[in-house]
């Protein structure tokens, strides 16, 4: 039951920490003949897999590396175009690597600035009398728990469904959040967060979540 | 427990359908700008969760909750998007949406040739069946 990351988002809905906790890993290797089964497309300066799920590699997947060479966006680091690469028969067989795209730091960004309208959307078409915005976001594979703190702060981390104590955690992380980083003299409010020890606790606070979890799963 | 409202958006984001039970509190806009509103924060919703993901998942975004209440939310593979709000202590209603879905939509609404696609829903026959469903769910007991 891992916790996979943490955000921080400032009042303006600005991203000033992020953490990544376990990175599962989720890469195939594969080696194909010409004509490739898949149906790729180039999806914002990248090759995603548009259509033909097989062996592990989904529709969202984009092309890691190709004949164990790394690309970068929708090239190879020599400047081959990864396209055309594919189009030609000259070049198989071919081993790509797929896996889920990593986010950038531009769009981590961006998907905490949309979290934060998100919320406050989720307030305002609330049917019921006074609501705060969206605490707990639920999907097949991961739970989004927020915690809005008086001050407008909202700290965000992302778990496994069957993670259990993340209420603690969130007040835990705000603990450390004030201690390390609040009382740091070098810190200045609404600032991303750069701090060595802020990094430490944090990282303590989130293993020792995930191991309370697993003694409480490992008795029921 | 209660059930405050349901929502109906087609795959263009039109919305086909909308009812509210024990709704307490509505937002300050006129209804066709709250359903523009909602359909936009399903949409950005999915959006983000797909992106958001660190692994790879199959249906997505289900539901979310805020400290008064619960957004549950059921798409099709057709496009068709079920939103319903209830009291937090209501747990999945995956199965309710898509009984909602398979049998009070596909029967009075997909094949009653009257209807027409893309267009709100305006059927008594579907109006009444649901409502009598919706108000047969477990779940659906009347605060005062």
């Amino acid at each position: 039951m891992p916790i996979y990351s943490v955000y921080v988002i400032n009042r303006a809905g600005g991203l000033i920490y992020q953490m990544d906790h376990t990175q599962p890993k989720t890469e195939v290797e594969k080696t194909f003949s010409f004509p490739l089964e898949l149906t790729l497309k180039i999806y914002d300066e990248r090759v995603v897999v548009s259509f033909g799920q097989r062996d592990g590699i989904k529709v969202g997947h984009t092309i890691l590396g190709i004949n164990g060479e790394p690309v970068r966006g929708r090239q190879l680091e020599d400047g081959r175009d990864v396209l055309e690469m594919i189009a030609n028969p000259d070049n198989y067989p071919i081993a790509i690597k797929f896996g889920r795209p990593k986010l950038s730091t531009n769009e981590r960004i961006m998907l905490a600035s949309m979290f934060h309208s998100l919320y406050a959307i989720g307030c305002q078409l609330s049917p019921a009398q006074k609501s705060s915005g969206i605490q707990v976001l639920e999907t097949d594979s991961f739970k989004l728990h927020c915690l809005q703190t008086l001050s407008g702060i909202k700290l965000i981390v992302l778990a496994d469904p069957k993670q259990g104590g993340v209420e603690a955690l969130l007040r835990k992380i705000y603990e450390v959040y004030s201690d390390f980083a609040l009382k740091n003299p070098f810190y200045s409010i609404d600032m991303p967060i750069r701090c060595q020890l802020f990094d430490d606790n944090l990282k303590a606070a989130l293993e020792s979540a995930e191991r309370l979890s697993m003694y409480t799963s490992g008795i029921n | 427990m209660t059930i405050y409202n349901l929502y109906i958006f087609d795959r263009n984001g039109v919305c086909l359908f909308y009812q509210e039970w024990t709704r307490e509190k509505h937002p300050g806009m006129s209804q066709e700008e709250e359903f523009k509103l909602m359909y936009g924060m399903i949409f950005s919703i999915k959006s983000f969760v797909s992106r958001m993901a660190p692994v790879d998942f199959k249906d997505g975004f289900s539901s979310f909750c805020t400290s008064s209440y619960k957004l549950h939310f059921h798409e099709t593979a057709s496009g068709l998007k079920f939103v319903m709000n209830t009291s937090l202590n209501v747990g999945s209603i995956h199965d309710e949406l898509q009984h909602i879905y398979s049998a009070i939509f596909v029967e009075h609404v997909v094949r009653n040739p009257l209807s027409k696609l893309g267009q709100a829903i305006d059927s008594q026959l579907f109006k009444t069946k649901l409502d009598s469903y919706v108000r047969g769910l477990p779940f659906f007991t009347k605060v005062n």
